[in-house]
């Protein structure tokens, strides 16, 4: 007896934005495409923060999509990245996460590399006593791990594989700059670094850092301390692309209490719940525009979080269909008081794998994938607000969720 | 003097309170005015200062266990905790400090069990009272990487 059903390729229902196929969470195919056609693709990945290369030699090592990437600073000021992969034998060039290096060398068969990537050495190249060695034809310039392009925006680093993607403005659009430049004014330093291994498919974290429609229902911290009302000013913008955008807020401390919760009797609303130790939201206006909340992604995975003063980037890295790494790296400027730093210190109980505001979304991805685990030939309905992917105000739309389709769609050519 | 048994006999307490689901004696370990923070190795290596949990008062602690009784959603689980000998690194009447390893099995509503958590507490005790509190607990885990998310105290 053989298996003799062939996998089936993923089934949209129709072009819209509207209905997507549980099968993209799970579809083992169209995960290796996604490597080619997104990471590897015309998209920009974040990689790290200027901030974590200070000085010549300084590297980290990341990842675009699974691939495993090097970033460095050369000499001459430059950021360069490569694939960390050995052209020899394949082995990763360096493990350790970051550090300092006047250059790179293979442990395995001791090749080694510049700054830049290029191969410098091999080990034996002319033979030993006269015996083996490469053959006179082996030429060190042909050989090397593939480079990424590297753009740097508002002291982010981004890299790509690809030859075809716009610059890192145009990729991103006017307002999606903005917004970056509005948080990433002046320079940031890093003050932790955490890991979140989240038990579902990528694509459904981006889902739901997009997804503005649960943040009031599913996390009752924000809804109670009227973090983030339905009701509040604010909006979501989505870029011309699909694959960006920003969803903010203003608190006015001095609105009445939007009474709709109450009328509909929603979990969400908790009069019986006060903090005894305020602090932990007590924070300091630094920003001139109001805006106490904006969060902001790019696709495919990156993410710009300013909850009051607590920022933060994000990034999201798949590792196989049913798990991705969330990596929080925690950040305040450099020029902060004592004070300040106390507070942005203070307000990271709010997020990360802990957070009062973002603990659920650690667990609520999984609770799909778990979910989903019999539906592949069945679908998610993403109508809420319509069926367009564009900017609006007020936030009980899933219009940033169907930008992400939109986007990964087009890349796709699905 | 406080010595070792006290201490260990306190941490099996502390243990045994949020192993036992009895969360609301969990800041009552703590003096009113302390620190309590979960970071992990490399931050520590670093110097770098957050925490995925950061607490400067009691009462923050007992916000915090508020927010999971009433606030915050995930899914049942429960911890055991496994506590080493705490290496005594000072002591006197009023204050000790100590470094104690812990693991720490996570049991979930689908009944499986997991090493959630490995690493030490770096612990600085007071005598209030006649009763031994701590001052400052930090949980540095050994891994950079938590589970889905971490909803109980360590």
């Amino acid at each position: 007896m053989h298996n003799d059903i062939q996998p089936q390729p993923v089934h949209w229902s129709g072009p819209g934005l509207t209905r997507i196929p549980f099968a993209v969470y799970s579809d083992a195919q169209l995960a290796a495409d996604e490597q080619v056609r997104i990471f590897r693709g015309p998209v920009w990945n974040y990689l790290c923060l200027e901030a974590e290369l200070p000085d010549a030699g300084s590297y980290r090592t990341t990842f675009a999509g699974e691939t495993p990437v090097v970033v460095v600073r050369d000499d001459d000021g430059e950021i360069y990245a490569f694939e960390n992969r050995c052209a020899h034998r394949g082995a990763l060039i360096a493990l350790e996460k970051s550090g300092r290096s006047d250059n790179f060398q293979c442990v395995y068969h001791a090749w080694s590399y510049n700054r830049q990537g290029d191969l410098t050495g091999v080990a034996f190249e002319k033979g030993v006593k006269g015996q083996g060695g490469m053959p006179a034809s082996f030429c060190k310039e042909a050989h090397g791990p593939r480079k990424l392009r590297i753009a740097s925006f508002s002291g982010l680093v981004f890299g790509s594989f690809s030859d075809d993607v716009p610059s890192v403005e145009e990729y991103l659009g006017e307002e999606i700059c903005q917004r970056i430049e509005r948080v990433l004014h002046k320079p940031v330093e890093v003050i932790g670094r955490f890991t979140q291994a989240l038990p579902n498919n990528w694509k459904l974290y981006v889902e739901n850092v997009k997804d503005s429609y649960h943040a009031s229902l599913l996390h009752m911290f924000f809804t109670t301390f009227e973090l983030n009302r339905l009701s509040q000013k604010g909006g979501v913008i989505v870029d011309e692309t699909g694959g960006h955008h920003v969803s903010f807020s203003m608190i006015d401390a001095a609105a009445e209490k939007d009474a709709s919760y109450k009328e509909q009797a929603l979990r969400s609303d908790n009069d019986r719940y006060r903090l005894k130790d305020p602090s932990v939201l007590a924070g300091f206006k630094e920003y001139g525009d109001g805006v106490t909340l904006q969060i902001l992604s790019v696709f495919p995975g990156f993410v710009l979080q300013q909850i009051q003063n607590c920022l933060a980037v994000r990034q999201v890295l798949p590792k196989g269909t049913a798990r991705t790494e969330l990596n929080w790296t925690y950040i305040g400027y450099a020029d902060d008081t004592p004070a300040q730093r106390k507070v942005r210190l203070k307000q990271s109980n709010l997020v990360g794998p802990a957070g009062f505001i973002s603990m659920e979304d650690g667990a609520v991805g999984g609770f799909v994938q778990r979910g989903i685990a019999g539906a592949a030939d069945h679908e998610a309905v993403v109508e809420m607000g319509g069926d367009a992917a564009v900017s609006g105000e007020g936030r009980a739309t899933e219009a940033s969720v169907r930008g992400f389709w939109k986007a990964y769609r087009q890349h796709m050519g699905a | 003097m406080i010595d070792l048994l006290a201490l260990c006999a306190f941490n099996a307490a502390y243990a045994d309170a949020i192993d036992s689901d009895a969360l609301e004696q969990w800041p009552g370990f703590f003096t009113e005015d302390c620190h309590y923070r979960i970071t992990h190795i490399e931050n520590e290596r670093e110097g770098l200062a957050a925490g995925i949990v950061y607490a400067d008062s009691r009462a923050m602690l007992e916000d915090r266990i508020a927010a999971l009784r009433e606030a915050n959603i995930y899914e049942r689980q429960r911890y055991r905790h496994l506590l080493g000998m705490p290496l005594v690194q000072r002591a006197d009447a009023e204050l000790a400090e100590a470094r104690t390893p812990f693991l720490v099995a996570r049991i979930m509503a689908t009944g499986q069990t997991e090493v959630f958590a490995t690493g030490v507490y770096q612990d600085r005790f007071a005598r209030q009272d006649g009763q031994l509190r701590l001052q400052s607990r930090v949980a540095v885990c050994d891994s950079t990487v938590t589970d889905t998310l971490l909803a109980l105290p360590l």
